[in-house]
């Protein structure tokens, strides 16, 4: 089975911070890690190799630091891994993003084919999950986004049954292969490494793509020139005029929330009815 | 692209098992003020099997048109059917602005007819607005975690789209009996040539947890600590017939399940009121109940940003305070008692 991950170096966003005069993201203050619901999609796939054999290769556009997610992919167990690094990506919108990888993905797999794209549900930056279905759209493949458990893989009938988290539930859902999945955090737990994965991956050198090294490529559809959407103003989230404080001990504390609540009469009524 | 050509406000209007969904309506709401201002019809895009009847309620929310297809292949959502319907409509009919709720199969259809009509998509937003002499939606949204909000534009292609979570804008009174015009389209896809099969649906129908509808929400976070002070705020819960709420970090703890998280990466509450006990408010969380009719706050640092947002602070330990608040509840309503879920809609009585 050749599975293709695509994922994503992100800034760890829990510590990013804002510079307060200019309203621009401080990058240098967050670490870079790989996407997390990217490190998910690569355990799936690594786990659906474990069973049905075959390989797993990733594939990221960004920096030349992204080399780093992708050598994080290979602890996790990939086979191998590409970067699309050039300025002419740079910029890239979720559109101009989904174009750039598809044309690796197609010259990727000229030789071998691929039975299974892989992308988390979202990139943790962005907060989009455009890029997974832009891509199947661009394959002329199936999308099934917020994938939660691969039911059954029939490599033989080319087809896969696996459940898409919707609102207040699932549904199962059949496809033919090729087909790409978006992956929710809860299909898989990310294994701890094993040490000869630690190993190749200290040693792994990822593959290197420019845009030279694609084929047939729209120049215009790539990068800034390439994507509809741009950003506006940005600003920081507005604050408010503040709270009432509420003083004294707690005993009065508590009397005066409880008084100022049960003066909201729609959300209390009185018991058996006998006022109403 | 003759930016011209296109003209009109859309809105997918998402309907499960024949029943509209809210986030379609709300939208409705919030399209109306823009198609009114850029003077053009406002319209909802409607697609299912025996779906037609419900055309009314869309009218009724405030669309000009409603563009029905109707059709056995389209009764359960899949991206594979739904984006090539949706991606004819758009290029007959050329719209210039379209949103859709961002729920699982709201997103999931956007993201495929962005690239399939190849126009942008801004995800997630909060606020819309246009500006009038560009006619030109300004969707903006928090981004990077939350960090900072930002304007996303699309000028050079169109429709221009957007995605807009659940909860955030408000549906209008709906106006009974209002009426408008409804368009027919077909579609000539066969079962035999589609790839993907919804074979069951399953909705886990015992769900307790229902954070959008609750009327009052108790949300604990860090501050309560571990097991016995989840306890403490499930009993104030109790007493109000509240629905408990958590940060993410005390879902991430594993105290409460991920069904009970408000915030960017959990559900957009508006309740009329709003507990945030132990809660620091972090923009994260702030972005998912700051709509609150009454936010109240308790928090042992003065400091702590849940105060800017919150319309009454106590500084004060929760382990102290809520086990009284609760007591006091419980005497205040002894005669007096929380409006039931299904008695709700008739008007205070009392
Ligand atoms: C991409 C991204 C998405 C996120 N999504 C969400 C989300 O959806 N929802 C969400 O909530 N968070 C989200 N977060 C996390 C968010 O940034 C915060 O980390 C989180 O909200 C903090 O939770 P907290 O307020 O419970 O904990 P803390 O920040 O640790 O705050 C605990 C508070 O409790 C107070 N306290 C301590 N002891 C007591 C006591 N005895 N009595 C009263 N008060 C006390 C403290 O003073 C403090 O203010 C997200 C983060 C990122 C990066
Ligand atoms: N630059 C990128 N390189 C590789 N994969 C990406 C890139 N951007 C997004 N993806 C993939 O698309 C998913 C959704 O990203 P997004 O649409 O940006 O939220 C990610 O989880 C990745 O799997």
């Amino acid at each position: 089975m050749n599975i293709l991950v695509c994922i994503k170096q992100v800034p760890d966003t829990k510590i990013i911070k804002v510079n307060p005069k200019t309203n621009t993201l401080d990058r240098s203050s967050a670490p870079a890690i790989l996407n997390p619901y990217d490190a998910h999609a690569v355990e799936e796939a690594v786990r659906l190799r474990k069973v049905h054999g075959g390989k797993v290769t990733v594939l990221s556009m960004g920096p030349p630091q992204a080399r780093e997610a992708i050598k994080k992919c290979v602890e996790i167990g990939a086979d191998e891994g590409y970067l699309i690094s050039d300025r002419r990506f740079a910029g890239a919108d979720t559109l101009a993003t989904s174009y750039a990888l598809f044309k690796a993905i197609d010259k990727m797999m000229k030789e071998d084919g691929v039975d299974l794209v892989l992308c988390g549900k979202h990139a943790i930056d962005g907060d989009t999950g455009q890029v997974g279905p832009g891509i199947a759209r661009r394959m002329g493949i199936p999308p099934l986004t917020n994938c939660i458990k691969v039911e059954e893989v029939d490599l033989k009938g080319k087809t896969m049954k696996v459940r898409r988290k919707i609102e207040n539930g699932y549904e199962l859902i059949q496809s033919t292969l090729p087909c790409l999945l978006t992956v929710e955090k809860e299909i898989n737990q990310v294994a701890y490494s094993p040490l000869p994965n630690m190993l190749r991956a200290a040693r792994y050198n990822p593959i290197v793509w420019t845009v030279d090294d694609l084929d047939d490529v729209d120049i215009k559809q790539l990068g800034l020139k390439g994507s509809p959407t741009i950003v506006g103003k940005m600003w920081p989230p507005a604050k408010s005029e503040g709270a009432q404080m509420i003083e004294g001990d707690v005993k009065k504390q508590a009397t005066e929330i409880v008084t100022m609540l049960l003066q909201k009469r729609e959300l209390f009524e009185v018991k058996g009815g006998e006022q109403a | 692209m003759n930016m011209d050509e296109y003209r009109g406000v859309w809105v997918f209007i998402e309907q499960r098992d024949g029943d509209l969904v809210d986030v379609g309506l709300e939208l409705l709401g919030a399209g109306r003020d823009l198609a009114d201002k850029l003077e053009v019809d406002l319209c909802g895009i409607l697609l299912g099997h025996n779906v037609k009847g419900l055309s009314k309620g869309i009218f009724e929310y405030g669309a000009d048109k409603v563009y029905v297809i109707d059709d056995p292949i389209l009764e359960k959502y899949r991206s594979e059917t739904y984006m090539i319907a949706v991606g004819d409509l758009v290029r007959k009919y050329k719209p210039e602005i379209f949103l859709y709720g961002a729920t699982s199969n709201g997103k999931d259809l956007a993201s495929a007819v962005a690239t399939e009509v190849m126009t942008g998509l801004t995800a997630d937003t909060t606020m819309l607005d246009v500006d009038l002499e560009k006619r030109l939606l300004e969707a903006s949204r928090p981004a990077f975690g939350g960090n900072i909000m930002a304007t996303i534009l699309c000028k050079k292609h169109r429709p221009q789209m957007a995605t807009v979570r659940p909860k955030v804008m408000k549906k209008l009174e709906p106006e009974v009996g209002r009426t408008g015009q409804i368009i027919e389209e077909t579609i000539s896809l066969k079962e035999e040539d589609l790839r993907t099969k919804v074979l069951e649906i399953v909705r886990d129908t015992k769900k307790a947890v229902n954070l959008e509808d609750a009327d009052i929400i108790v949300a604990g976070g860090k501050g309560i600590k571990d097991e016995k002070g989840l306890k403490m705020i499930e009993e104030l819960a109790d007493v109000l017939n509240a629905t408990v709420g958590a940060s993410r970090d005390i879902v991430e703890a594993g105290l409460i399940s991920h069904a009970h998280q408000v915030g960017q990466t959990g559900l957009t509450v508006t309740p009329k009121v709003y507990f945030a006990i132990g809660i620091s408010g972090a923009i994260q969380h702030k972005v998912g109940m700051e709509n609150s009719e009454t936010i109240i706050a308790i928090n042992t640092d003065p400091a702590a940003p849940i105060f800017d947002v919150a319309h009454y602070g106590i500084v004060a330990d929760a382990f102290e305070i809520v086990p009284i608040l609760t007591e006091e509840f419980k005497k205040a309503l002894q005669h007096v008692e929380p409006v039931k879920e299904k008695e709700k809609g008739g008007v205070a009585h009392a």
